[in-house]
């Protein structure tokens, strides 16, 4: 990965949810937003809560769709528009190009804690073994006890969750990392564990975006924040 | 010929009416191998008629559905001859359907019901045939003495994992699955689902899921497609309509879902 290249592209990007079950009521969340993201860089989405920080994240991951504005992606044969593209090619662009941690997991039933993250690394082409390497090296650095890999993370606590989700997003290494809030409610130790993978997917050069509330977590990972208050509707409809 | 990345199956304007009640109306759609699509909706939405029309055990008042076969062509599905039909129908697709009884042969042992389906495709040996059906029994954990056994004197469950085993055995390349879970234990469902999952994800099938259970879309589905007084009113990738529906219905869809 060249360091410095444009990752992600998002020009003049809207959102609005329309409520139709509360009369169809429009609840504008942002408009207007245009920034980029390069390889090897950390940027932050600041502002407060409600401003449309998970907003943007899930439609830069499709999980959201625009209304309107371009999200461009680097994928591997060149730039690729996600607002406008077909499901086929957001999943083929997930696959290679755009990894996504939040702060749930969720459970597959019946696959052990160490096969979703090995299954996670084996999707970007890592063979069996690696991937069990993989698995084994993560849970060990975010702590998750031994006696646990073997098992479903259905029962486990909701730290633990988390973690195996964090080990998820780690597992496979892509060019594009978003990151919401993953080290919300981890103890010292596992924040300090997340700030080094992030670190080191950087080094690597990866153009990684993320929302951090822990200002400790934020000020080690960023290089220049985002305020999502300049995309506020209300600025752009004045 | 086509491309590899043309679509396995293709359908364009499907409808069928049953009298003066619309079944489905002007459905179009493409599925791509190893492509999993969810077709959701409430009862009397249309998604049983769509899957029996893509599946050609119902035929279309208007539309047609064109199937890339092994062979590479590209086949208009309802010109072909009963015996290309059923040909198809016994080796390149599956069908796991919600009454048992219906996929299943409940008077013939287990081993017969999945043997039956390879002797079908050619298979005349008996120690061979016997031995691939244990070996797919017990990838669909059913223990290797019950090979004997009927379906009626099997669960629910296990009956559901034999109609798997029946139609993995001719290696599919499309499966359809209408309601596979309905009816059975939440615990039933998780190992099905399981199984269900890995064999998408190992052998690279392509399936359409009816479902009125939007968790079982969730876990299984790469794709949704939601229906509604035999229309399809929106598509979408999976966690796109789940997480973010569009239609009114879709939101209410969504919003009535338990959530625990």
């Amino acid at each position: 990965m060249t360091h410095d290249r444009e990752m992600i592209r998002l020009r003049a990007v809207a959102k609005t949810f329309v409520m139709h079950l509360r009369g169809g009521a429009s609840l504008p969340v942002v408009s207007g937003v245009s920034f980029d993201v390069r390889a090897g860089e950390c940027v932050v989405l600041g502002g407060p809560s409600g401003a449309g920080k998970s907003s943007i994240l899930k439609m830069i991951y499709g999980n959201y769709r625009a209304d309107s504005g371009r999200i461009e992606i680097q994928g591997r044969a060149g730039w690729i528009d996600l607002a406008h593209a077909e499901p086929r090619a957001i999943l083929a662009l997930r696959k290679s190009t755009i990894g996504y941690v939040s702060q749930f997991l969720r459970v597959i039933p019946r696959v052990s804690a160490h096969d979703i993250v090995a299954a996670a690394a084996r999707q970007t082409g890592l063979d069996s073994a690696a991937a069990d390497r993989r698995s084994a090296f993560l849970l060990e650095i975010l702590n998750i006890p031994e006696r646990l890999w073997r098992l479903p993370p259905a029962t486990f606590s909701g730290g633990e969750q988390q973690r195996i989700n964090i080990a998820c997003g780690f597992a496979a290494e892509r060019p594009i990392l978003l990151l919401d809030e993953p080290t919300a409610s981890l103890d010292a130790a596992n924040r300090a564990a997340v700030v080094e993978l992030i670190s080191a997917r950087k080094r690597a050069g990866a153009a990684i975006l993320g929302i951090f509330h822990d200002e400790e977590v934020r000020d080690r990972v960023a290089d220049r924040e985002v305020d999502v208050r300049t995309f506020s509707p209300e600025v752009h409809a004045a | 010929m086509s491309t590899p990345d043309a679509p396995l199956l293709v359908a364009e304007g499907l409808s069928k009416r049953y009298g003066q009640r619309i079944g489905c109306a002007d459905v179009s759609l493409g599925i791509h191998e190893g492509e999993v699509v969810a077709v959701v909706g409430e009862s009397g939405s249309g998604k049983s008629t769509l899957l029996g029309l893509l599946s050609t055990q119902l035929l279309p008042d208007a539309g047609n559905v064109r199937y890339r076969m092994r062979s590479g062509d590209e086949r208009n599905l309802f010109a072909l001859g009963e015996a290309e039909r059923r040909f198809l129908l016994r080796t390149d697709w599956g069908f796991v359907h919600q009454d048992a009884r219906l996929g299943l042969r409940m008077g013939v042992s287990a081993g017969g019901n999945v043997g039956e389906r390879l002797m079908a495709v050619g298979w005349r040996h008996y120690g061979r045939i016997r031995a691939e059906a244990e070996n797919w029994l017990e990838r669909v954990e059913i223990a290797r003495e019950r090979i004997d056994d009927c379906p009626s004197a099997f669960s629910g469950g296990m009956r559901q994992r034999l109609q798997i085993a029946k139609n993995m055995v001719t290696r599919p390349r499309l499966i359809f699955m209408d309601e596979p879970t309905g009816g059975l234990d939440v615990s039933v469902q998780a190992r099905l689902l399981d199984l269900i999952r890995s064999f998408v994800g190992d052998y690279g099938l392509a399936a359409v899921i009816v479902t009125h259970d939007l968790a079982v879309a969730r876990l299984l589905s790469h794709r949704i497609i939601v229906m509604r007084h035999g229309r399809v009113i929106e598509t979408g990738l999976t966690d796109q309509v789940l997480d973010d529906p569009r239609e009114p219905y879709t939101q209410l869809l969504v919003a009535s879902v338990l959530q625990v």
